[in-house]
């Protein structure tokens, strides 16, 4: 691994440098997205070299709309019947050249390694994964409703980054991670840390808050249809107004619906965020829904995160960004739920 | 890696299987011969029809891979793809993606052993698949009985096949109706009640059932009561889909994704999982 030391211009120019012949994107700058952004609302494309900083905490939208775009063509059609291949599906033209994501957090950057447990065999998000570099910043505060340690992350984390960037005492020191991030600084003269300034790194990252795992992972072991029949439940139901906000600007919600859009005989197949939060979503032509109750749904996004996810994959479903802590309109909070979860018996 | 692109096949064949026209069985033949060779299945398997325009829907595969160069789908008018398909014409083009699914352990838990298949309603169009599989290999399976019940005879599906299956001697065939019907000289009754009346003993025996939830319910304490066990009884489960891959979470019930891991379960998993389906 390959470690920098940076200045703000420096930084800025390296990052200038890449926008000449590359799509930068990084958090946007103020509430309203500027007109140029060229991508989904939360994020503007880098253009001109304005200093690059970033908010406290993560951007206000995850990563995913970069790895797990929505809408996502999956296939494309012609139903003109003057057309030898009408009704005949196929594959869309493929998105190519790198796009390099600046600016994010360590938690939006270990959600694309959860994600990629799901859709480790999707040749979509591979091919989106394939063509992304991703240059985040480490966090020197955690927001009130940040958590990323509890869930197995920690604000100094580089799981998932090809370049991690960080702000130790006054100095920016520039983490060169994966081949994919030497490729970026290949042609770049950039001056290397010093051993000082690698152990101040190594000491920010040992101070760093860290959860006992283990008191989490017990969640993992308890018995799912105890977790399922707690007493919880109901009142988060009641509450909730499964208005799918969590869902969708969680990093680790990756559930998706494909619907046929159809325009002058011209279709496409596309794929798009979907919410367990929505009746429709489990909903059978009979009529029948196996989740037909509010509760049931609040609980299944939940049990999702907490129980079914980790017993099929390992690890959580949950960075701990804070973000649905945040935008929930009812003050739902995941980690009150996690917290009764564990009381369990 | 998944393809989610569907292939290309016609319409070969169209047949109304009811007497309220509401089930059809389409005979789907492959556009590119490669793809014909390369699909393989297993009875129990389903895969989803496309229409362009209209969307995808996951159906059983009602033809047992000894059935070569086609595939069989009988599909219940329901919603927006299936009634957009009754509308569709012989030498129509549409899409088939798959197979998807595990499909019953033919080769596995069910090799060398009696085998039960009780069907009720449209239900039975991968026990269909199942039987003539079974029967195309007959010395690999003890005794087969086959029990299949529908409303009405205007509603049991198959009615030229039944008619040959009966008169086989090594498969042991039940068909019901749930009432009295004019012309009608077979079995009265529902499905629970032949079964208790006619299914062997559970010794080197596996059942698979397949049908209405309630029918599934009350066929449980007939064969329960003369011994069987619920690891014996194979389930195939059903929940709305999307992908048919794993990957879109849609069919979850609980931790169990009914595309990936299933739609084929035996009566023990499925009671430990939570009742959303």
């Amino acid at each position: 691994m390959k470690v920098f030391r940076l200045s703000q211009t420096e930084l800025d120019s390296m990052v200038q440098g890449w926008s000449q012949n590359r799509r930068v994107y990084r958090p946007a700058a103020g509430r309203q997205q500027s007109a140029q952004a060229d991508c989904a609302p939360g994020w503007e494309r880098v253009a001109g070299s304005s200093p690059l900083t970033v908010a406290t905490g993560p951007s206000k939208t995850s990563v995913k709309t970069f790895l797990f775009p929505q809408p996502e063509t999956m296939q494309t059609y012609t139903l003109k019947s003057s057309d030898p291949d009408k009704g005949l599906l196929k594959e869309p033209e493929k998105t190519t050249g790198k796009q390099i994501i600046v600016g994010l957090r360590p938690c939006d950057a270990r959600s694309v390694k959860l994600n990629n447990l799901p859709f480790r065999e999707d040749p979509f998000y591979q091919a989106s994964l394939a063509r992304t570099v991703m240059v985040g910043f480490t966090c020197n505060t955690m927001c009130a409703t940040c958590f990323c340690d509890q869930m197995g992350g920690s604000p100094m984390g580089t799981e998932g980054l090809d370049i991690a960037i960080s702000q130790v005492d006054g100095t920016m020191i520039a983490e060169v991670l994966t081949p994919a991030g030497e490729e970026l600084i290949a042609d770049l003269s950039l001056t290397p840390a010093e051993d000082s300034d690698i152990n101040a790194l190594a000491e920010r990252r040992k101070d760093c808050p860290q959860a006992d795992s283990a008191k989490l992972d017990a969640l993992k072991s308890r018995d799912l249809n105890k977790l399922y029949g707690a007493p919880v439940w109901q009142a988060l139901g009641e509450s909730c107004i499964n208005c799918g906000a969590c869902t969708f600007n969680c990093p680790t919600c990756y559930c998706f619906d494909v619907q046929d859009e159809v325009v002058r005989g011209q279709g496409r197949r596309i794929r798009y965020w979907d919410s367990c939060m929505f009746p429709l979503y489990s909903l059978h032509t009979t009529g029948h829904n196996p989740r037909g109750q509010k509760m049931q749904r609040t609980r299944n996004r939940f049990m999702h995160k907490l129980k079914y996810f980790p017993d099929r994959y390992g690890p959580f479903s949950c960075v701990g960004c804070g973000r649905c802590v945040q935008d929930c309109p009812v003050n739902i909070d995941i980690r009150e739920v996690i917290h009764d979860l564990l009381a369990v018996e | 890696m998944i393809s989610y692109l569907p292939y290309p096949v016609r319409i070969n064949e169209i047949k109304v299987e009811t007497e309220d026209g509401n089930l059809k069985t389409f005979k789907l033949v492959f556009e590119n011969e490669a793809q014909r060779k390369a699909w393989k299945h297993v009875p129990g398997q389903f895969a989803m029809l496309s229409l362009a325009g209209q969307g995808e829907i996951p159906i059983g595969i009602a033809s047992s891979p000894t059935e070569e160069g086609h595939l069989l789908f009988t599909v219940n008018r329901a919603g927006k793809v299936t009634t957009a398909l009754h509308q569709m014409h012989t030498g129509e083009r549409m899409g088939v993606r798959g197979p998807l699914g595990n499909g019953f352990p033919i080769d596995t838990d069910m090799k060398g052993k009696n085998i039960v298949i009780i069907a009720g309603g449209f239900a039975v169009t991968t026990l269909r698949a199942t039987l003539i599989y079974l029967m195309e290999h007959r010395q690999d399976y003890g005794k087969i009985t086959f029990i299949y019940g529908a409303r009405t005879p205007g509603m049991l599906l198959y009615q030229d096949e039944l008619q040959e299956w009966a008169k086989r001697d090594d498969v042991d065939l039940h068909i019901t109706v749930d009432r009295e019907a004019p012309g009608w000289d077979g079995l009265v009754g529902f499905v629970p009640t032949i079964a208790g009346q006619v299914a062997p003993s559970p010794g080197n025996s596996v059942a698979l059932i397949c049908g209405p939830p309630i029918m599934i319910k009350f066929t449980m304490p007939p064969l329960e009561k003369i011994g069987w066990t619920d690891d014996q009884v194979y389930l195939s489960l059903e929940n709305r889909m999307k992908c048919g891959e794993g990957v879109c979470c849609h069919c979850n019930v609980g931790p169990t994704l009914v595309c990936k891991d299933g739609p084929v379960f035996t009566r023990t998993q499925v009671k430990k999982l939570p009742v959303e389906y």
